[in-house]
């Protein structure tokens, strides 16, 4: 049995400690928010946080999860919304919205190294791949959850 | 699907966005259902509950794209509803059947979603307005011409009478629908024609499950599988021995051309399916590569006797009397959708021998058709559940491989529900992947510089001769052949031939099919106005009629990127246009390359006219979509060796990220009267106006893609 804290809830789960986080979360603990990508930590679509920390789930082992506090999409700014997730809605963000979750983990990881982010510093820590292409708005919402104004949005010419 | 935001959510979400709303509606927020008593179909594609809450069926898929909110703001502005109180649901794909189609075509791919229903279900929304309109008019017993509906409430104005759509839909649904209804001019539009916010984005901002991959039924089992690594392969042996003593596998599945393994959790089940010890009969292909594909195509090239996608004038007497000739070759390799949910499918062959499916299909009557072929029953037993596409790109339209597998795994386990998921290295070697191509042209100058004949021979795999035969006109597959045998400029002597070279890696439609013909087009054109002395955009207009909508994109995307204009040093710019899917585009590109002959993308300005703009907010993502998806052309290839493909996952196919993505400024320019689509047009301008600045930067042609490492580099 392994003790996993996740979203402030804690579950004992039994699988093997090799097993990584990812599919504990999905299929262990029915937490579908998190997404597998490519199984490589290249894309992000993984990302949750673990102890504060934006961790690739896909390459992380549940056995080293134990008594680490785990934050996944579903607990984030719980109650409520999170800043981040009502900016990603602002700035209709999302296009399919499969690499979403993801993103926003990193995003709000981001803010709370740099409350402030510039264009390089989110280039910097956003490495998550989106194939929709929703990075002009991610950029946008980002700014915004920091309380930086946006680009205005494409209008009808 | 419905969406169920929490409303106070929601409201503090628009508080704290703090008034500066971009976007003109505020999401539906839907109250929870009134218990007891049962919504009301007034027809296919409007039901209405009590409270007044409207469901709008929605028959194509989404993917990212927008149409859901799309096609709902039509069907609602017709209906006169209140927005705020707007839901939608997917059509079931299986009344869809029973009720003979009534939902039209459920396909979504070719930038169609829009454009090829707009018509009958903003009909549909306009007959279930009269209808409810009818009802009130009945029980006043006045004229229906004296009533009138807004926002859900018909009012009745010489008497002052109101009532609300909930309290006379069971009455209008017993009503006979009217046959014929007048449809709104879109200059009145109120829903449609407006940036309203997608209805689809609340939930996908929360995590919640809406992707195949995302299925979760009791006692339902998870599958991983593994395909023959050479296509046409078949399975000779399979030793599992060491697999089905692997910790919560259940079954080995081996079938003609996979072997799969189903376990009680993913992670399980991809391990054993490794695990497994598979011999392969490779079949004629596993000599196959990249080489052997070029070879095949430079043979088509040459071939005397190639049928002809276009002739005009004389082009080879042209040619022969032109003061200079210009000529080139341009290639391009095989591409990968690589959508970000992997192909999914869940299957369950219950008892009674009905068979439901959960997937992400851009096609869910191919789906069901797969699933009921593989499961040997009849349509009418197969349900096929639409769930969200965790992107399409024209990979889950046609081919429906994942969904047969999926019931071909699930046969084995009758009664329960299996969830088979590729692995990323599985959906990269296993596409329908963007054909190769190899492409000769030829444009023959009179002595002013004016292009008098212009000739290409497409070597090229067709996409038809796989997934639609019948298509294929003599010897022709439109979308091997597009933009090169239908271009706009006005050149007398024109002659392109296609020569079909298939070789046997599976291709399919990826987003903007027959776009590498835009690329080469818009290069070479490029090429033929620097060997007539002109500058490329005078030297386009020059070549399009008066009136012709493409001069109208070229000329507004010019004007809007400040073509001609001084830029920044060392930024260039590049120019291109193509009309397809039903709407013209033009794009302007600026872009930098350092020493080390790197290209960083700075400015994309898109010129669209698809006729009506539907949601503008959703066909600028769209531009910002098309460019995203086509950067990665500059450095993606999936190559082949020993007759399977090399690539297997985001590290050697690699996706563009952030910091490649250039600012994207949509310029919509709708001029009305006809109906474009918007997911699939700014592809045919981003990458050949990409290419085109990068020669005015570097003074270097790009005319095989990917670039080969180094090429850019300053000597």
């Amino acid at each position: 049995m392994i003790k996993l804290t996740v979203n402030g809830r804690v579950h004992n789960v039994d699988v093997e400690p090799d097993m990584p986080l990812l599919w504990v979360l999905r299929d262990q603990l029915k937490l579908m928010g998190t997404k597998y990508g490519c199984g490589i930590a290249q894309c992000g679509a993984c990302i949750v946080h673990v102890d504060g920390e934006p961790v690739t789930s896909c390459r992380a082992k549940v056995g080293d999860m134990a008594g680490k506090k785990i934050l996944t999409i579903e607990g984030l700014g719980k109650p409520g919304l999170h800043r981040i997730q009502k900016a990603w809605i602002e700035h209709e963000v999302p296009q399919c919205g499969y690499c979403q979750s993801g993103m926003m983990m990193a995003a709000v990881s981001l803010l709370a190294k740099k409350p402030k982010p510039t264009d390089a510093d989110i280039d910097e820590a956003m490495t998550n791949l989106c194939r929709c292409g929703s990075y002009p708005r991610v950029r946008k919402a980002i700014h915004a959850a920091a309380g930086q104004s946006p680009a205005s949005p494409a209008k009808k010419a | 699907m419905t969406i169920a935001i929490d409303r106070r959510q929601f409201l503090k979400a628009s508080a704290a966005a703090g008034g500066g709303l971009a976007l003109e509606f505020s999401i539906p927020a839907v109250a929870a259902p009134a218990k007891g008593i049962p919504p009301k179909e007034v027809n296919a594609w409007v039901v209405i509950h009590p409270d007044d809450r409207v469901v709008i069926r929605i028959a194509r898929s989404e993917m990212g794209q927008g149409t859901l909110t799309a096609l709902a703001q039509l069907v609602a502005e017709e209906l006169d509803c209140d927005w705020m109180r707007v839901t939608t649901e997917f059509a079931s794909p299986n009344e869809h059947i029973r009720r003979k189609r009534i939902w039209g075509s459920m396909s979504t791919g070719g930038s169609q979603g829009v454009r090829s229903s707009q018509d009958y279900v903003r009909k549909g929304g306009a007959t279930a307005r009269e209808m409810l309109v009818a009802a009130a008019a009945q029980q006043w017993k006045v004229p229906a011409a004296e009533c009138k509906a807004e926002k859900g409430v018909i009012t009745h104005g010489a008497s002052r009478r109101r009532v609300r759509f909930g309290q006379v839909a069971d009455a209008a649904a017993k009503l006979e629908p009217p046959k014929d209804v007048k449809l709104r001019d879109p200059k009145d539009w109120k829903i449609a024609g407006k940036p309203v916010r997608r209805l689809d984005i609340p939930d996908k901002v929360m995590g919640k499950p809406v992707f195949a991959v995302d299925v979760d039924l009791p006692g339902m089992l998870h599958a991983s599988i593994f395909q023959s690594p050479v296509f046409g392969g078949k399975v000779k042996s399979v030793d599992a021995s060491a697999a089905e003593k692997m910790r919560g596998v259940k079954k080995i599945v081996r079938e003609a051309d996979f072997v799969a393994v189903v376990a009680d959790n993913w992670w399980r089940a991809n391990q054993a399916v490794r695990a497994l010890k598979v011999e392969w009969d490779e079949g004629a292909n596993g000599n196959a590569s990249d080489e052997t594909i070029m070879k095949m195509l430079r043979e088509g090239l040459a071939d005397p006797k190639l049928p002809e996608a276009r002739k005009v004038g004389d082009a080879a007497a042209a040619m022969a009397g032109a003061a200079k000739v210009v000529e080139a070759e341009y290639a391009s390799p095989y591409l990968n959708h690589a959508t970000m949910e992997p192909m999914t499918c869940t299957a369950w062959i219950k008892p009674d021998g009905f068979v439901e499916v959960w997937t992400s299909t851009q096609n869910a009557e191919a789906s069901m058709a797969a699933a009921a072929e593989t499961a040997g029953v009849p349509l009418e037993k197969v349900e096929v559940h639409k769930m969200m596409l965790g992107g399409g790109f024209g990979r889950r339209g046609a081919p429906q491989d994942f969904v047969k597998q999926g019931v071909l795994i699930a046969k084995q386990l009758p009664g329960v529900p299996v969830k088979m998921m590729w692995s990323r290295e599985e959906d990269m070697r296993h596409g329908f992947y963007r054909p190769a191509s190899l492409v000769k042209m030829k444009a023959g100058l009179d002595a002013q510089g004016n292009c008098v004949a212009f000739e290409a021979r497409i070597a090229c795999p067709s996409i038809l001769a796989l997934l639609r035969p019948e298509a294929i006109q003599k010897g022709i597959d439109f979308s091997a052949v597009r933009t090169l045998n239908d271009m706009p400029y006005t050149i007398a002597n024109q002659q392109v031939d296609y020569a079909m070279r298939n070789g046997h890696v599976p291709v399919g439609f990826w987003r903007a099919p027959g776009l590498q013909n835009a690329v080469y087009r818009e290069c070479f054109i490029d090429e033929v106005a620097q060997a007539a002395g002109k500058d490329p955009l005078e030297y386009r207009l020059a070549m399009l009629k008066p009136g012709d909508k493409n001069r109208l994109v070229l000329e507004a995307a010019a004007k809007h990127a400040g073509w001609g204009t001084p830029l920044p040093a060392g930024i260039f710019r590049g120019i291109a246009m193509s009309d397809g899917f039903g709407s013209f585009t033009a794009g302007v590109v600026e872009v930098s390359v350092n020493a080390a002959g790197e290209i960083k993308i700075h400015r994309f300005v898109m010129a669209i006219d698809s006729g009506y703009v539907v949601n503008p907010d959703t066909c600028a993502a769209q531009a910002e979509g098309n460019a995203a998806y086509c950067i990665g052309m500059l450095y993606q290839a999936n190559t082949v060796k020993n007759g399977r493909m090399v690539e297997g996952n985001f590290d050697t196919f690699q996706i563009p990220g952030m910091s490649e993505m250039p600012k994207v400024e949509t310029v919509l320019v709708p001029t009305g009267g006809f109906w474009g689509g918007h997911g699939e047009p700014g592809a045919l301008s981003f990458m050949p106006a990409v290419l085109n600045a990068v020669y005015a930067a570097t003074g270097k042609r790009v005319r095989t893609l990917p670039l080969k490492p180094g090429e850019l580099k300053k000597a």
